[in-house]
């Protein structure tokens, strides 16, 4: 496809623009005290097939397309969008969004912009969305048996795969045009298990920015894992309930570090001064065998961006040294407002959306323990290895995340499984309470989407084995 | 453009290209929100949408396709789309749309459209978030900081067209205010939020009463502290009583129940709730925040009872789910233009209790008042529950000290069953209400 290394022409023609038109919009949205004005394009494609009952029952193709002009002065950002793209709409959208800016009263702030060029971490060809969905259905059919063939216990299997083309483009003052092709693929499985009346869930997925095929590659794991989880469970015990070790396994139990700190240091919340870890940069928030990054530049990872959605080309950000707070999350504005580095975080979920601070891929590095002796460390607590979801209020710092698969440790040893309990700490403390950190890197497998003030953005999370001393495991058996 | 002609149109289109059945939705949507922070303009954000989607089913297969080219090509290549998805995916016999006889015929007026809403100037909102903002500042020198106050409003219209002989739309609005400001204490801090939603610009509640409702709420959670792991009455106030029955609407509906993945399958006309719980669903209320003349597939809506002294006496069922469970529809097809319908409760509400929520916080010697709960803990499939808590602590009748990072945990089945005491204070401040409940025992999980 022409339109995957060219989404500056693609944008110009599908609207019947041409480049002088778009600087005489942002041309009319600086035009009062406004600091800074870009325009967002974008245009998405996602084609989706689902499975159920053993057969593919359902398809769909959807298409979203708009662009958005943003006018920043300050603290002040004005947003005006529309799906129905024509110069005439620019210019009202402009004049919307610059209104903001007629009324300031304080003064000019210089809005950082970075002059990098894009990463190219993910191109792909042929487009994953150019998959034909008889290939995807074939695929959800083929989970269909490898899942039942698990276990005869498997009474049905919801499966669904997703192929998407996000082309994004990013207009500045200056006459710079930042675009760029996203592809994402995506697949989950869930199982229901039932026995002698028990009835019980497991579910896996993954997916990235890679190809369809490579997406097929990797399938057949995630519905075995599935049925393996909901036969597991049929069998699982009431959770305890009060504080005590908890061991986490690799991978996508990095969704701890996402909300226990990732969202606490994003750069918005600490310019307000409302997040637990506002004005902490150099201080101490974890143990010493912490070190936590947020890294936008694996390739192929579903949280990977060659830029965000301001242009800025993405990086790896060191968070956590050896335990010691060292950066926030960034976009444009919070950036400038604190007289921070641009670090590339500047996301939103479409056209329709602000852009905000938001995580990337976001784990801890590995340490030096062996996950076994980590485990054989603890004579009674809780290994939890898998999680549903999780949330967190960054401003008292208090975090949830729900364990789907977890299991005992008794005298050492890994016991039965329990039943999918809550787990609440605090977020500034957690980190602090790491007592050992695996050599077991991991990062999960490509299923994270993480939502905050409305928008859903997809990100990946990552963790080696850490035991946690003292955790509250929220389950029934006090 | 008249939305219901372009429904019509495409769906005639999608039957002559070779769908035997067809429906279509088109929406149409223009918002404004603005934002004020410590007392100055934050954000302002405007939004225009449309979108169209198709459902077609060809052999007895289906697919979807759905589109903001609303443009001559972009409806033509809608249509393809979905016709092209349609000859891969497998033949279902329980697809299809609505039987005749299930479809609206008079689309009743329920007042959910105000014109006031139509074009709100900027300034209106602004004023409202300030006035907002300023209320929960004033309210205490504890109140240090703000994330803000936020108006938002809207106003649309959709439209359905369906190959089954439906054809209707109607136009709809809302307007919100939320106010959430920061409280300190000792270097703690804690925020809370509060609003007001409404179909109507003059529905909304006062913005300094918004605010200063918000700022009580910050401030008694500050101190909070976390209590010992045991076994506890816990009283759930109304916005968190209402996630319970948000709970209970996903495991009744026909998704989950032909899927098997329901811990309330089979279990019409059991005793699934206390004697003195009766839950409602009731898509006419006029104003209603979910009211609607027809749900996504163009099948009347009546209002229903659905658990009736604690016995189950109806699932929330569309087309497709009834087919499977061998019942008929009840109207709860939700819709997105791109999606496939859904089952959706509309206004669900748990109908009041004789008890003033001060005469149950008055009953319980010692246990917890839940006023906000985080996290996703909840298995529809088995029930279990798990999540985490902030609240206040009862110790003999009264509220003492705020609670925070414990957990409950129980099953929805026994919690439902379990529900002592129900509420006077039942106000419809969101389209899933509740009073004040009760319930006798769950696990508290804590230090």
């Amino acid at each position: 496809m022409a339109e995957a290394t060219q989404p500056e022409r693609f944008f110009l023609d599908r609207f019947d623009l041409t480049g002088s038109a778009l600087e005489r919009v942002l041309g009319t949205a600086v035009a009062t005290r406004a600091d800074h004005a870009d325009l967002f394009f974008e245009h998405r494609v996602v084609q989706t097939a689902s499975l159920e009952d053993g057969v593919v029952k359902k398809a769909t193709r959807s298409l979203r397309h708009g662009v958005g002009v943003r006018v920043l002065a300050g603290t002040r950002q004005g947003y005006a969008y529309t799906d129905d793209v024509s110069l005439e709409r620019l210019e009202l959208a402009a004049r919307t969004a610059r209104y903001i800016a007629e009324q300031r009263g304080d003064g000019a702030v210089p809005v950082r912009a970075s002059d990098g060029g894009p990463h190219d971490l993910y191109a792909v060809t042929p487009a994953p969305v150019e998959t034909p969905v008889a290939d995807l259905a074939a695929l959800l059919s083929r989970l269909d048996a490898v899942a039942r063939g698990v276990d005869p216990h498997i009474t049905n299997v919801l499966a669904s795969a997703a192929v998407e083309h996000r082309i994004v483009l990013v207009a500045t003052p200056d006459g710079r045009l930042v675009g760029d092709v996203r592809p994402l693929v995506h697949l989950s499985v869930s199982c229901i298990a039932e026995r002698g009346g028990v009835r019980q869930q497991g579910s896996h997925g993954g997916g990235g920015r890679f190809s369809f095929s490579e997406l097929g590659a990797r399938a057949d794991a995630y519905a075995r894992d599935a049925a393996r989880q909901a036969i597991l469970n049929l069998d699982a015990v009431p959770a305890p309930a009060g504080t005590m070790t908890v061991v986490l396994g690799p991978g996508w139990p990095g969704i701890l570090l996402h909300e226990a700190i990732g969202h606490g240091l994003e750069g918005d919340f600490n310019r307000k001064g409302t997040s637990a870890f506002s004005g902490r940069i150099g201080s101490r928030v974890a143990s010493e065998l912490c070190t936590v990054v947020d890294d936008g530049t694996i390739p192929w990872r579903r949280g990977s961006l060659n830029v965000d959605d301001e242009g800025t080309p993405t990086q790896r950000t060191v968070l956590i040294e050896n335990g010691i707070l060292r950066g926030y999350l960034q976009d444009q504005q919070n950036a400038s407002l604190m007289g921070m580095p641009l670090t590339g975080n500047g996301r939103r979920e479409s056209f329709a959306h602000l852009p905000m601070p938001r995580m990337t891929n976001t784990f801890m590095l590995a340490g030096n323990d062996a996950p076994e002796d980590i485990i054989r460390s603890v004579d009674r607590g809780l290994y939890a290895v898998s999680f549903g979801g999780g949330s967190v209020d960054i401003t008292s710092g208090k975090f949830v995340f729900s364990a789907s698969e977890a299991y005992e440790i008794e005298g050492g040893k890994v016991g039965r499984p329990v039943k999918g309990a809550t787990l609440i700490g605090n977020g500034p403390d957690v980190l602090t309470r790491i007592t050992r950190v695996g050599h077991d890197l991991a990062l999960d497998d490509g299923v994270g989407t993480c939502g905050k003030d409305g928008q859903s953005v997809p990100v990946g999370v990552g963790l080696p084995t850490v035991r946690i001393d003292g955790l509250t495991v929220g389950g029934t058996q006090a | 453009m008249d939305l219901r002609d372009v429904a019509q149109a495409l769906v005639e289109r999608a039957r002559s290209a070779g769908a035997d059945m067809a429906d279509a939705v088109v929406g149409e949507s223009d918002g404004l929100e603005v934002g004020i922070r410590l007392g100055e303009i934050e954000k302002l954000k405007r939004a225009r949408e449309r979108r169209a989607g198709l459902r077609v089913f060809v052999g007895g297969a289906t697919a979807i396709a759905s589109s903001g080219d609303l443009t001559a090509g972009g409806l033509a290549s809608l249509v393809d789309d979905a016709i092209a998805l349609a000859r891969v995916t497998a033949r279902d016999p329980h697809g299809g749309l609505p039987d005749a006889a299930d479809l609206a015929t008079a689309l009743p007026d329920l007042a959910l459209h105000d014109s006031a809403l139509e074009d709100v100037a900027p300034d209106l909102g602004f004023a409202r978030c300030r006035a907002g903002e300023e209320a929960a500042r004033a309210a205490s020198p504890e109140i240090t900081n703000s994330e803000g106050a936020e108006f938002g409003c809207g106003g649309g219209e959709v439209a359905l067209a369906s190959s089954a002989g439906f054809v209707g739309g109607y136009r709809s609005s809302s307007a919100s205010l939320s106010v959430v400001p920061v409280a300190t204490r000792d270097g703690q801090m804690q925020r809370d939020y509060w609003y007001t939603t409404s179909r109507r610009l003059d529905g909304l509640e006062d913005a300094a009463a918004v605010g200063r409702e918000a700022a009580r709420r910050a401030l008694r959670r500050l101190g909070a502290r976390r209590v010992a792991t045991g076994t506890y009455p816990v009283v759930f106030d109304p916005d968190t009583a209402a996630s319970l029955l948000r709970h209970l609407a996903g495991a009744i509906s026909g998704s989950a129940l032909y899927r098997r993945a329901s811990y309330l399958l089979d279990k019409l006309g059991e005793q699934v709730a206390a004697p003195a719980v009766t839950i409602v669903d009731d898509p006419l209320r006029q104003g209603g925040l979910a009211s609607r003349p027809f749900d996504g597939e163009g099948v009347a809506s009546s209002r229903r009872t659905i658990v009736e002294r604690g016995v189950l006496r109806s699932y929330l069922l569309d087309s497709y789910s009834a087919r499977r469970l061998g019942l008929r529809t009840t109207g709860h097809a939700a819709r997105a233009a791109g999606d496939a319908p859904g089952v959706a409760p509309t206004n669900f509400h748990l109908e009041a209790g004789p008890h003033t929520p001060e005469a149950i916080i008055a009953s319980v010697p010692q246990g917890l008042y839940v006023t906000e709960l985080i996290g996703f803990g909840v298995n529809g499939v088995t029930g279990d529950y798990s999540r985490g808590v902030v609240g206040l602590w009862i110790e003999n009748g009264e509220l003492t000290y705020p609670v925070e990072e414990i957990t409950i945990a129980g099953n929805l089945l026994d919690m439902f069953r379990g529900i002592s005491m129900i509420g006077n204070d039942l106000r419809f401040r969101t389209s899933t209400a509740s009073p004040t409940l009760k319930i006798d025992r769950m696990t508290v999980a804590g230090t």
